[in-house]
């Protein structure tokens, strides 16, 4: 192009104001992008009505939310200190608590003092229960509804009684956060401010002073809360402090504590396996901690391990048969393939139908025909995915390179011969990389059927998730999980990348 | 050519040729049967495996393996459709059985939409929200995850192992959350399926955008707009067909998503039909499994056709 006739700038635009209909965009096809954007904005305005998301979002319990989340990677520990009239204290810890039957963590000082003091027993009381009543006293009205029925036909009597109680407790949550409790009066510090609130030891609390921006209280007398982020929180009431002190980590992820070597160091465990004496005579320490590992009623290492090799399991066989009846199946689908028009129509409905009924239906019904269990599941994958590799599969190969086909034909080899040379080599590398792709995509989806009874590892997640309160043991499913899939993903990219080039994915 | 012509014994190279093709057909041939017998090996155990780990045992319950028909099989061929339409049985006793009408919608005084076609709509249209949303988050970090747009690695690696956790974390997991913090209903069924949405169409997207013609984006560049102008003009009006296919790709995935959320809590007609077949109402299972198919099927071939309009044959490749 010579200068003489390139346009100058003026002139374009003396050009493009003489055809503006050329550099505008037609009408037609702004109108419609308008109406797709309303009819979007409608659609999401309807939605937010149908589904009342407004309405359930604002109902929902987002203070729960961050404890659950923290459940993931943290657990709790709950010392209770309960306070009699007389203020002194006992102290309790949950059921099942992390660290064993009679926990006695440094973070909780106490002060023990043994008193004898006279005890109104109510007659009713049935001499069984009480050895239960004096190792964890309720000063609050001993069985006093029970006395109430009984007390025409029984008096109550007294009985003097010997037992160490606490008179002082202090627990250090951490450096910044400690409560105190000491003849009625709970200290609460934190982060430099100071909490003194007056416990009666039946049902009233009184903070002295105002609260601060951590304590929080619904009416007077009632209980507090007490908020320290991260590390816990704690409830003062009038005859109760609970605490819950929350540590990073899983507790108790190799040893329940029931095991023989709970509470150990690593060190110790080691030292314990390969020269300690036997802690059980019937076998090694090694095959001890190896059991107690598997059998940790907390994590239950062998059975998510069990559910989880089911999950892949079944994603495996169910895949690998499909694609196996999918295979010869598709060469009656194809119609270059084979042309016949009906079997080409029943073959690629049946497919369709097989796909349409999803692998939910599927795995509804084979849990009634074969239990809860894989072989539901692998059976579900199975007929699914029949439907969905046929389907590829005979696409595939309708879109082969007829020449092949035509050169062996022309040297006179037989139908049989002419797919197994002229067909087969193009498309059976495309059939193994859909197949290693369903196998992978399946070991995904194999997670959510077994939810709903087909076997696996989805199960035990879903059951985990329903108690609320195993939210560690899901997180540890979950990153098994995502380790499988993980790697079945790399193997699979692998695979497929050496059978059909780069350009696979 | 006759054979006698030919020399009886080969000469040192070509005998080194054929020793060397025999060697490298023999190892083939032992790397053939190595792979096939550790597949007999991996299938006969996983299949030992699932029979061993299973409630009922593969050959004692063959018998009973066509015993779901018998869950399919109503009282008669009308029931269906009254179970599907919420009419009045012959066969009602009170029990829950038969009590079609009690599910009936009223929009006014007589117009009433049926329960199962309003379960249905419901699921439904927790697929179409959920990659509505999932497609608009997938927009926004696909431009973020490719090489061609995002120079700097740190946000593009970010971005894309971000998708990979979205995409591979289990959608139980995400609705069993959401479950104990909403309350039962379609919502935690939403939040499972856009979170994994987001993931999977983040990846196709950005693979769609890498693939693109550089040029509009060149000029672009050269006439100074800045990284929105570059994406907005340069690279959407291209790569929006693509994304439209996607989107409807995914569409049909999720119909399927939601429903099996909805059997495990999530609402809509997945938990109806766990429901109706742990109790064994025939007519009921019957009717909404009808439903379900015609809707998948339907949903299907809608988005096969708009696809095949929107990107003509490419839209059936294999997608990832």
């Amino acid at each position: 192009m010579t200068s003489a006739n390139r346009l100058s700038p003026l002139e374009m635009d003396a050009i493009a104001s003489r055809h503006p209909h050329l550099l505008q965009g037609s009408s037609n096809k702004r109108l419609r992008t308008i109406l797709i954007s309303a009819g979007l904005v409608v659609y999401l305005i309807f939605s937010w009505w149908f589904f009342s998301i407004g309405h359930v979002l604002g109902n929902a319990n987002w203070g729960i939310a961050g404890t659950y989340l923290a459940d993931w990677v943290s657990y709790e520990v709950r010392p209770e200190l309960k306070i009699a009239r007389d203020k002194t204290m006992t102290i309790d810890y949950q059921r099942n608590s992390p660290l064993g039957p009679n926990p006695n963590p440094s973070w909780v000082e106490l002060d023990k003092e043994t008193v004898t003091r006279t005890v109104e027993i109510p007659a009713s009381t049935t001499p069984a229960a009480k050895p239960k009543a004096s190792s964890s006293f309720s000063f609050m009205t001993p069985g006093s509804a029970l006395g109430s029925t009984d007390a025409t036909s029984a008096q109550s009597r007294t009985e003097t009684r010997t037992e160490e109680v606490i008179t002082r407790a202090v627990v250090t949550l951490n450096r910044s956060t400690k409560i105190e409790v000491a003849d009625g009066l709970v200290k609460a510090t934190h982060r430099g401010e100071t909490l003194t609130m007056t416990v009666d030891g039946q049902d009233t609390v009184t903070p002295q002073g105002t609260l601060p921006a951590w304590a929080t209280q619904k009416r007077p007398g009632e209980k507090i809360t007490l908020a320290f982020g991260a590390t816990g929180w704690a409830e003062v009431e009038g005859d109760d402090v609970s605490v819950r002190n929350r540590f990073f980590g899983w507790a108790n992820f190799f040893f329940d504590t029931n095991s023989p070597f709970f509470g150990k160091s690593y060190g110790e465990v080691l030292s314990l396996i390969t020269s300690g004496e036997r802690i059980d005579p019937a076998r090694s320490n090694l095959a001890l901690a190896w059991n107690n590992i598997l059998y940790n009623a907390e994590w239950q290492h062998l059975d998510v391990w069990t559910k989880l090799l089911q999950t892949v399991v079944m994603a495996f066989v169910g895949t690998l048969f499909a694609s196996l009846v999918a295979f010869p199946l598709c060469f009656l689908a194809a119609r270059n393939i084979t042309p016949n028009f009906l079997t080409n129509q029943v073959i690629k409905r049946f497919f369709d139908f097989l796909r349409s009924v999803d692998m939910f239906i599927w795995a509804l019904f084979f849990t009634r025909a074969f239990g809860p269990g894989p072989l539901a599941g692998m059976s579900a994958i199975f007929f699914t995915d029949t439907g969905t590799l046929g389907k590829l599969y005979s696409e595939a190969l309708e879109n082969i390179d007829d020449k092949q086909r035509e050169g062996v034909k022309s040297v006179g080899a037989t139908p049989l011969a002419v797919q197994r040379f002229g067909v087969l080599p193009q498309v059976l590398p495309v059939f193994a990389s859909q197949a290693l792709y369903f196998w992978e995509s399946n070991t995904r989806s194999a997670t959510i059927i077994g939810a709903v009874g087909a076997g696996g590892i989805g199960l035990k997640l879903w059951e985990a998730m329903r108690t609320n309160s195993d939210w560690e043991n899901v997180a540890y499913m979950v990153l098994l999980i995502l380790l499988v899939v993980f790697i079945f993903d790399s193997i699979s990219n692998a695979l497929r990348s050496r059978l059909i080039g780069q350009k696979a994915h | 050519m006759a054979t006698s012509m030919l020399p009886k014994h080969l000469s040192d190279n070509g005998a080194l040729v054929e020793r060397h093709w025999q060697e490298l057909n023999s190892r083939r041939r032992l790397y053939s049967w190595l792979g096939f017998a550790v597949l007999m090996l991996a299938l006969s155990g996983s299949l030992w495996f699932a029979n061993d780990s299973n409630a009922g045992k593969f050959f004692d319950r063959l018998p009973h393996f066509f015993d779901f028909v018998g869950d399919l099989a109503p009282r008669d061929g009308l029931e269906i459709f009254r179970a599907m339409f919420d009419l009045p049985s012959p066969y009602d006793d009170g029990s829950f059985k038969y009590n079609y009408p009690e599910g009936r919608l009223y929009l006014t005084e007589s117009f009433y939409i049926p329960e199962y076609v309003h379960k249905m709509l419901e699921t439904v249209n927790i697929a179409i929200f959920s990659t509505v949303i999932g497609t608009f988050f997938g927009f926004i970090f696909c431009f973020l995850a490719a090489r061609n747009l995002m120079p700097n690695p740190w946000i593009r690696g970010f971005v894309r192992r971000l998708m990979e956790i979205l995409r591979a974390f289990p959608e139980v997991v995400i609705a069993g959350f959401f479950l104990a913090i909403l309350s039962l209903g379609p919502i935690p069924a939403i939040a499972a399926v856009s979170i994994h949405t987001i993931g999977a169409l983040g990846k196709l997207f950005f693979e769609v955008v890498e693939n693109a013609d550089m040029k509009p984006d060149e000029g672009l560049r050269a006439a100074g707009g800045n990284w929105i102008e570059r994406v907005w003009f340069g690279m959407v009006p291209q790569v929006l067909p693509n994304f439209a296919s996607y989107f409807l790709l995914r569409l049909e995935i999720n119909v399927r998503a939601s429903t099996i959320i909805g059997a495990v809590g999530g609402g809509g007609i997945g938990e109806l039909l766990r429901l109706s077949i742990g109790q064994g109402h025939q007519a009921k299972t019957l009717a909404i499994v009808i439903l379900l198919f015609a809707t998948i099927f339907a949903v299907d071939q809608f988005s096969a056709w708009l696809r095949r309009r929107l990107v003509g044959d490419q839209a059936f490749q294999l997608a990832q």
